[in-house]
């Protein structure tokens, strides 16, 4: 019993990353139909981001730079606050973009007064975040708004598009070598519930962290869409854009901010995944294992992807230990896209496909 | 909505509107042109306007154009790759053709699209609140109107936490009402409220639309296709066919009117032509000419 259980904990913690980046597909989907190619970039980039700002290698432009981004998006949301808050006070477009100016010189200068370099993670970490809303904002203005109300595949291709670019941008920036993290997450194995199993379950640390991170970020990602009104309104333009728009929900804010969320997302999978592996390349191949994930889980069920990310977890670990001696090794490579397919045969809209209501 | 309740609303609206001058009127639409995809011409020159605090009927078969004239107004044109191509439109004199819909609803002009369009997988207050995006005047200011919002709609109280899909007909088109007084506005542009409900239920929504337009200063352009129930609630009414206004004047001229009597309200002898075969038509048409 005790290695069964291991085995099913081991799949189980792979798959929490699985559901991130599948999280971040689901998101992108559902708010603007766009199936978004890039996640896996995005994923690497935002790890790229947060391992080279704790690091001591970089030019002082990238820190100061990182630091501007990270004042610009700390400015922006101190005037969209007050916009809110106070209206009658608030200032005007032209001051609102001074103080937002304003808060970029105050990063600027703290970084510089601090010496600069090799950033510890509270830092960096609001940083890469306040890169991917940068991020975010660039591709709303330049690929979303010009191709707005074209096909799907157009976006789609577009998208395709975004993720090579962010794949040569990232590592143009930030290099292209193996980095660690080093955020001092523990790796080290542990025993869990020795007195009820002969020798206990042994599972890694990392793993568990991981899957706490991915429990507190679905928690706050819940809270988000069910109870704010910028979350209300990502739900009415998943449900009917054009509502959406007929009620005065301005569609181009509501990209930047799934966009900006999907980068969060891919922020924390990249913390996990680089914490575990490394920051490297091969992370932005992660993206080709959501899509079993997406397909199992449907393109549009938020709780699909995070269980459709556990069962291939679990199913590829299950089956490598279990059917690998018989079917040679290597199963854990192909079965995710055997379980897809399955799916597909059976339930094409996905195990958790969002109920269509049909009813006028 | 500019009160919180509607027996405040009333004493405000007993002492009328402010007037308007004659010339200057709350919405003007002049003469406009509306093209899809680049290529299909939908409108062809239309103008109407309609006076602070009216209820103005726009009135056509299917496919005359009623629909993308209120797009063209309220600008969700430019989602269905429409645009305005000629013309000008003005709201309180300003120019809003280039506005989008967010600014369109921040000055008080919201659409209430054909076929409801309510967000399914919301629960009905949900869809309600929705409404309230573009306001900045606080979560109290926000209940007071859903409390108001509840008065004239006691049906969607009662229903406000089920999923707004899984709601009737007439359920629906009241939250899609409801949800655009949530934003406050000073009109709506209002689309075939009457669709697809039993008789019963078309008179229940416009009485409300009335009381919302007595009681709380909104002002209504209505596109209907049951023209004998619009023009018994609007003050003036426009008739489009094909894109073009073919006869326009008050509610009350229009139902006696002999062609609309006719091809409107089924009330002629004969089946349904078209309206342009009508021979009164033909001869006003001569006359103006
Ligand atoms: N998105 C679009 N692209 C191309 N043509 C369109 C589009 N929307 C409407 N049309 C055409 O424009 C014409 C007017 O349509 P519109 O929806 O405005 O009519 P309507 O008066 O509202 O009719 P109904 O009473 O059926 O709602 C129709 O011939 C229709 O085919
Ligand atoms: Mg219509």
């Amino acid at each position: 019993m005790g290695p069964f259980i291991e085995v099913v904990l081991g799949g189980l913690l792979a798959g929490v990353l699985y559901s991130l980046v599948a999280l971040g597909f689901v998101l992108i989907f559902k708010a603007s139909g766009v199936f978004n190619f890039a996640q896996g970039a995005m994923v690497l980039f935002a790890a790229l981001s947060l391992a080279r700002l704790m690091s001591d290698e970089l030019t002082v432009a990238h820190y100061l730079g990182a630091a501007a981004v990270l004042g610009l998006a700390v400015g922006y949301g101190v005037v969209a606050a007050w916009r809110r808050l106070g209206p009658a006070s608030a200032p005007g477009p032209r001051v609102g973009w001074g103080v937002i100016a304003a808060f970029a010189l105050i990063g600027v200068a703290v970084a510089a007064s601090f010496g600069v370099r090799g950033w510890p993670g509270w830092v960096a970490i609001p940083a890469a975040a306040a890169i991917m809303g940068l991020l975010a904002v660039a591709i709303e203005r330049l690929v979303l708004r010009p191709l707005v109300n074209q096909e799907p595949i157009i976006l789609f291709m577009a998208t395709i598009g975004i993720a090579f670019f962010i794949d040569g941008f990232g590592q143009t920036i930030w290099g292209s070598g193996i980095y660690n993290l080093p955020l001092g997450i523990p790796k080290d194995p542990m025993f869990l519930l020795e007195s009820v199993f002969d020798g206990g379950i042994l599972v890694n640390k990392l793993d568990i962290f991981a899957a706490a991170i991915a429990g507190v970020l679905v928690a706050v990602l819940a809270v988000f869409f069910q109870k704010t009104r910028i979350g209300r309104a990502l739900r009415a333009v998943a449900d009917d854009h054009q509502a959406a728009q007929s009620v005065g929900i301005p569609l181009n804010q509501i990209w930047i901010i799934v966009w900006t969320v999907a980068g969060f997302v891919a922020l924390v999978a990249g913390i996990v995944w680089g914490s575990a592996l490394g920051v490297q390349f091969s992370i932005a191949l992660v993206a080709l294992k959501a899509l079993p994930v997406l397909i199992l889980g449907g393109f549009t069920s938020v709780p699909g992807a995070i269980i459709g990310g556990l069962i291939i977890g679990m199913g590829e670990k299950l089956a490598e230990v279990y059917l690998g001696p018989t079917l040679g090794g290597g199963i854990e490579n192909w079965f995710a896209y055997m379980l897809a397919l399955v799916v597909l045969l059976f339930r094409p809209q996905g195990l958790f496909g969002e109920r269509i209501i049909e009813r006028i | 909505m500019a009160s919180a309740q509607p027996a405040a609303g009333a004493t405000r609206a007993s002492q009328g509107p402010a007037p308007a001058p004659a010339n200057a009127p709350l919405l003007a639409v002049n003469n406009i042109e509306v093209i899809y995809n680049h290529v299909i011409l939908v409108l062809k020159g239309v103008s109407l306007s309609v006076p602070e605090g009216g209820i103005v009927a726009l009135l056509g078969a299917n496919g005359a154009g009623k629909s993308t004239t209120l797009k063209a107004i309220s600008n969700l044109l430019k989602a269905e790759r429409g645009e305005v191509t000629k013309g000008s439109i003005e709201y309180r004199g300003e120019r809003v053709d280039t506005l989008t819909p967010n600014d369109l609803v921040r000055r008080g002009v919201i659409q209430v699209m054909e076929g409801r369009h309510c967000f399914g997988h919301l629960t009905v207050e949900e869809n309600l609140l929705t409404g309230a995006f573009t306001r900045a005047d606080g979560l109290s200011a926000t209940r007071a109107d859903l409390d108001l919002v509840y008065s004239y709609f006691p049906r969607l109280k009662e229903r406000r936490s089920s999923l707004a899909g899984y709601t009737s007909g007439g359920e629906q088109q009241m939250t899609a009402i409801g949800r655009a007084l949530m934003s406050r506005p000073k009109m709506i542009l209002l689309d075939e409220p009457s669709m697809g409900l039993a008789p019963q239920l078309v008179e229940e929504i416009f009485e409300i639309v009335a009381r919302l337009n007595k009681q709380e200063g909104v002002s209504f352009l209505l596109a209907e296709q049951n023209t004998n129930m619009a023009l018994r609630y609007a003050g003036y009414g426009y008739i489009l066919e094909n894109g073009r206004v073919v006869l326009d004047g008050s509610a009350g001229t229009l139902s006696q009117n002999e062609d609309v009597k006719e091809f409107y309200l089924g009330m002629g002898a004969g089946g349904r032509k078209s309206f342009r075969e009508g021979k009164h038509y033909r001869r006003r048409k001569r006359w103006l000419a």
